[in-house]
């Protein structure tokens, strides 16, 4: 095997697409003012062909007492050809416009550097950051609630709405009400709810999960989208125009949000020099749920602060790059207070953060900021789709967050890896995603919470993938990461993920640590 | 012992211990040009924005001959719809283009920063149809770093970067202008 270090390019300049196939001529993208094809927020590099219609691949079947199959909804995933090509282009793309940006970057991995450095710093010092982020925000005039847990939050929001005589509220995304199944909650007692992301309120509509943390509805071809607002919009069935679907949306949505009673939002980032806090969204319905309702409620993991506003001049330029490729998110805003006539509340939600931040070798993963590059690049989650993980979080930073709310219910999901180091090579803030996510095999395994077929594989690769310096060797003497660990790890015939003749993803052409040597630690980073 | 004292009290017991310091920030600077204006004005088009050069009233009457509601919100121009502090956003929902002024501009990444004190009702921002922004060429910082050194994140209580208009291409990646908010956004230097 040759080591490539130029991406392989089509003709027109750019890295070749993954499934040619879906390769279009007519664009019918934005475009800018000379004709230019555009391709800033979640935009495809080059305009892919209409997919064929198909029935929709489901995600993960939900047991109440058994752990999450992720192998079984993968392999129905995959068995969807046509969901399945464009999800790994769509997210491959993504990948490749993300090294583009980094490459016209010179002090990115400086940036990675300092933003791990901020956040560590941050973390080891949270109680006082919490402690000043409050004293502010409520000298700015913030009404300030703590959660404990999940059912905590629902309930407070739940409270403040009551107290306030709403009905209907407006939110724009947010990983964490998601953690908090919020939805759910609201419409048992009464409150209708009323997602404003595209991808969001698609996912909404169907009653599905987001599949992921940024593109919501990304396993999802037009024609699902136009099936979805037929039954549930009232529009056309036939028309699965991109930019009708789209308008009806718009159209739909504006009139619930001028007569919301209440807009939430998430959060970003928040900043204890100033007890602010910031929301990053491309449709600019953040600001519309703050901005338009004389109620606004944010809710934020304690995990989301940053000592000062200079600080975000490192995360602001690490996250939609990361995410998406994209220099910026279209639209960043920052809430100091509530403005003339309204009311702002925050609940700080702990849910299982506080403890996480107690465990030598998972309280890093609490760096996240929730690009979702991690994703991207990772070829399980590209060729299994978000919803067969079964969890709130999915791809390589799911592995290692969802075994900490039900370590059970998730225990096969480390093992949804091919421990590649992609994702912490892409990681805008330095998480060692893929040696955590080999630290919860060995944790699930010594606590009895996997099957049997997988402690039996734990055993078999324990001895060697538990000894960095043996696994580091044991790779560096073979061609490739992925042809080594297939003989004792991954076409084990104990790992489904490669039985019915499927093949393994792209293998990698060196090892992690070859290509950190090779690269000067991704500055120059190429497949 | 409330939700508060709970959750500070594991915050405290757990945070890691090690020597975790705060980093001083470095200060980076734009590579390859120094025309801060004219790479304003490229990204700005890469993320979808444009601009137009000359005023208020010739951007609106090339750009937008058939609109029909105009508010302002700078006094250097008068609209058809004036725009008060605690309106009802209802009253702001026709709208079909708004004019207001950024404070600054950011080369790196062609943004504009607008403020509640400036946009006098921050929702006028997403709800009309159209943004023309007016911005001095004095006024564009080279990075997003920069923009971090100034005073308006520590002085308003909403301030907010606009990267071209709303956006989303959340269906088969296909790019659409005026996924919620405005459905484009031109500069005016001046």
């Amino acid at each position: 095997m040759t080591l490539s270090k130029e991406p392989r390019r089509d003709d027109d300049g750019l890295p070749a697409l993954l499934h040619t196939e879906l390769r279009a001529s007519d664009d019918k993208g934005a475009k800018g003012p000379a004709g230019q094809r555009l391709i800033h927020a979640e935009a495809t590099s080059r305009p892919l062909r209409d997919a064929m219609p198909e029935p929709q691949p489901r995600g993960a079947k939900i047991h109440r007492h058994r752990p999450i199959d992720h192998n079984e909804a993968a392999r129905r995933f995959i068995d969807a050809p046509h969901h399945e090509k464009m999800h790994d282009e769509r997210l491959w793309d993504l990948r490749q416009k993300r090294d583009g940006q980094m490459h016209a970057i010179p002090e990115w991995e400086e940036l990675r550097e300092l933003a791990s450095e901020i956040k560590q710093h941050t973390l080891a010092h949270l109680g006082d950051y919490l402690e000043q982020f409050e004293t502010q925000a409520l000298a700015n005039g913030i009404h300030v609630h703590w959660a404990q847990d999940g059912a905590e939050h629902n309930r407070i929001v739940h409270s403040i709405l009551a107290d306030h005589g709403a009905k209907r509220l407006i939110k724009s995304k947010s990983m964490l009400t998601e953690e908090t199944g919020m939805r759910h909650y609201m419409a048992g007692v009464g409150i209708e709810v009323i997602e404003t992301d595209l991808g969001e309120r698609i996912q909404q509509l169907d009653n599905e999960d987001p599949s992921h943390i940024v593109v919501p509805a990304v396993h999802k071809l037009r024609s699902d989208v136009a099936d979805v607002f037929a039954k549930k919009l009232g529009t056309d069935p036939r028309n699965d125009d991109v930019h009708y679907l789209a308008e009806q949306q718009r159209e739909k949505t504006r009139p619930l949000i001028l007569d919301a009673d209440a807009g939430m939002t998430g959060a970003n980032f928040a900043v204890a020099e100033t007890g602010s806090f910031v929301v990053c969204t491309n449709e600019g319905n953040a600001d519309l749920s703050a901005n338009v309702p004389p109620l606004h409620i944010a809710s934020i993991g304690i995990e989301k602060l940053i000592p000062r506003i200079a600080d975000l001049g490192v995360f602001i330029r690490l996250l939609s790059r990361s995410a998406l490729g994209s220099p910026m998110t279209q639209y960043t805003s920052h809430f100091r207070g509530p403005r003339s006539g309204a009311e702002m509340h925050i609940v700080l939600v702990d849910n299982g953060r506080s403890a996480r931040l107690g465990e030598p070798e998972f309280w890093q993963s609490l760096k996240c900021i929730r690009c979702g590059a991690c994703m991207n690049t990772c070829p399980v989650y590209r060729r299994s789709g978000g919803l067969s993980y079964g969890a709130t979080y999915s791809g390589p930073i799911g592995l290692i967050l969802d075994p900490t709310f039900d370590r059970r219910r998730y225990s096969s999901l480390p093992f949804a890896s091919t421990l590649n180091g992609s994702c912490s090579n892409v990681c805008p803030v330095k998480i060692n995603i893929h040696e955590q996510i080999f630290a919860w095999r060995k944790a699930l395994s010594e606590s009895h919470d996997i099957s049997t077929s997988k402690h039996a594989m734990m055993k078999v690769a324990g001895v060697v993938l538990s000894n960095p310096r043996l696994y580091r060797a044991a790779i560096a003497t073979a061609e490739s990461a992925l042809k080594i660990l297939p003989n004792f790890v991954v076409a084990n015939p104990l790992n489904s993920w490669t039985r019915r003749g499927r093949n393994m993803p792209n293998p990698v052409t060196e090892t992690f640590h070859q290509w950190y040597e090779r690269t000067k630690g991704g500055k120059e980073d190429r497949l | 012992m409330s939700a508060r004292e709970a959750i500070l009290a594991n915050v405290h017991a757990n945070q890691p211990s090690g020597t975790y310091p705060l980093p001083d920030l470095p200060g980076f600077h734009l590579e390859g040009t120094s025309d801060v204006v004219g790479l304003f004005l490229k990204n700005l088009e890469g993320m979808g924005g444009r601009y137009h050069t000359g005023d208020v009233r010739s951007c609106i009457d090339q750009l937008f001959p058939n609109a029909k509601v105009i508010a302002s919100t700078v006094p250097d121009f008068a609209g058809n719809r004036q725009v008060f502090a605690n309106v009802h956003p209802r009253n702001l929902a026709d709208i079909d283009v708004a004019v207001t002024r950024a404070s600054f501009g950011v080369a790196e990444t062609g943004s504009i920063l607008l403020v509640d004190q400036t946009l006098i009702a921050n929702a006028v921002a997403y709800l009309a149809q159209h943004l023309v922004v007016l911005l001095d060429p004095a006024a564009i910082v080279p990075m997003i770093q920069d923009a971090y050194c100034r005073s308006e994140f520590h002085r308003h209580r909403y301030a907010s970067f606009h990267s071209g208009p709303s956006a989303t291409a959340d269906i088969e990646g296909v790019l659409i202008h005026g996924a919620q908010g405005v459905r484009s956004l031109t500069v005016v230097l001046a």
